[in-house]
């Protein structure tokens, strides 16, 4: 199984530099996918998921297109193939 | 002989540096730019000085990192300095407070945390354990937030002793003398404005600090009063009297010198700027019993404020004072509170000084 994840570029220094992973989770689910990614980039996990596993407030995640909010959150279903793209919300000052 | 001062801020933390006996400053470039720093600490027990920062990452959340090289680089732990274990269902909110323990206790370092938790490292501040004996305090689930947020925001380990004294918003000032296994809540005496009966626990007292002469002597500078005990919190009375407003959010006191303390007096809660608009300090050299005002070089005309950890002193003689303000300024007085030079203007809200001396 492969999906690829997309990092803006403020978090890629946290993946070697790359914008573009390739993963391989154990399961079909977002939570699975985050597991994988945490495994090889745990700071880079800790800036997208609280230590409760939740994704960060401010963090969107999309599978193939659509927010996970909306979907099944960290149940969401990630296919073989999929692309999943982490992206800051519209926030700060 | 250098004196470095670390000024965190909502936007990023700065170093500033004399080489005159803290005259005259240099203000470097920023560190952590973008990033809130509202806790930071030096600590000057180690070979090389340790700056531990307990930044936000914005959208991307907490951390705690460090520097062994004065900011030329950071550190982060992997897996996060200070996580909340699985079984407590909690994440870290922020980092309000990173202390230093005493010299022949080199390696522990505490912080204060939102949500109300307290942590302790002995690895001089790389991972730290969550504190189970006030986590699992009954009262916790009773401890509300303050306008910021509920945190424990200071730390005081005894040196003397296996005391340890935090202060949270809300909750008030919690002991425990057995190195912080067994707490108990210590606010008789303290008023919550906001509740209608003095409550055993539950008050906003916004700092603490330790008296130079008698670890047992604290003041609290709490949301409306300024008190004082000489039992270790046993009963506080207030040392108000003479202030110009009983309101504020720092207190510090001298490490030298018994009996003198610094608050900056706000107008009330709902009105978080000095009296007049005159931003000053007030020193008291009696423990409380009267204060004076000085402060020369602090400007009038300051619609400003001065958070809790925003204030801080040195251990050099005189005392050397420090006030950070949320317009971004920052104040050195060399003469303990009576005169002022500017250090810094134009940074982001000052949210955390603290000043050493470097051998």
């Amino acid at each position: 199984m492969s999906v690829q994840v997309v990092l803006p570029g403020v978090l890629a220094d946290l993946a070697g530099g790359a914008k573009h992973l390739d993963v391989d989770p154990a399961g079909g689910t977002l939570a699975d996918l985050l597991d994988a990614v945490a495994a090889r980039h745990p700071t880079l996990d800790r800036r997208i998921r609280d230590e409760t596993g939740r994704v960060r407030r401010f963090v969107n995640v999309y599978v193939d297109g659509e927010d996970v909010r909306w979907q099944g959150g960290l149940a969401t279903a990630v296919p073989d193939g999929a692309v999943v793209q982490v992206l800051p919300s519209v926030a700060g000052g | 002989m250098t004196d470095l001062l670390a000024i965190g801020t909502r936007k990023g933390l700065w170093l500033a540096r004399s080489e005159d006996d803290r005259r005259t400053w240099r203000i470097g470039e920023p560190h952590l730019l973008a990033q809130e720093v509202a806790a930071v600490s030096i600590d000057t027990r180690r070979d090389r000085p340790r700056v531990l920062a307990g930044i936000q990452y914005g959208h991307w959340g907490p951390s705690v990192v460090r520097s062994d090289d004065l900011g030329a680089s950071w550190e982060e732990t992997e897996s996060g300095a200070v996580r909340f274990p699985e079984d407590t269902g909690a994440a870290l909110a922020r980092v309000w407070q990173l202390r230093p323990d005493t010299a022949d206790r080199p390696d522990v370092v505490w912080a204060g945390c939102e949500p109300h938790s307290l942590w302790r490292s002995t690895d001089g501040g790389c991972s730290f354990s969550l504190v189970r004996g006030l986590w699992d305090h009954p009262h916790r689930p009773t401890w509300e937030p303050g306008a910021g947020g509920g945190a424990v925001h200071t730390v005081l380990p005894d040196p003397g002793s296996d005391r340890v004294t935090v202060a949270m918003s809300t909750g008030g000032v919690y002991v425990s003398e057995d190195g912080a296994s067994d707490w108990a809540p210590r606010n008789r005496g303290i008023s919550a404005v906001f509740l209608p009966e003095p409550p055993e626990y539950g008050q906003c007292v916004h700092k603490v600090a330790v008296d130079a002469g008698d670890p047992a002597r604290m003041y609290a500078q709490n949301h409306f009063g300024v008190y004082r005990t000489d039992d270790a919190g046993g009963s506080w009375t207030s040392i108000a009297e003479g202030l110009p407003a009983d309101f504020g959010l720092p207190i510090a006191a001298s490490p030298t010198t018994p009996g003198t303390a610094w608050v900056v007096p706000l107008v009330a809660d709902m009105e978080r700027v000095p009296p007049g608009g005159r931003l000053r300090v007030h020193r008291t050299r009696d423990a409380g019993v009267s204060w004076t005002e000085s402060g020369e070089g602090l400007p009038d005309g300051a619609w400003t404020a001065v958070l809790r950890d925003a204030f801080c002193v040195d251990d050099g003689d005189p005392t050397g004072v420090y006030v950070g303000t949320r317009d971004g300024c920052v104040y050195a007085s060399t003469d303990e509170g009576d005169t002022f030079t500017l250090v810094a203007e134009h940074l982001p809200d000052v949210l955390a000084l603290r000043a050493v001396r470097l051998p």
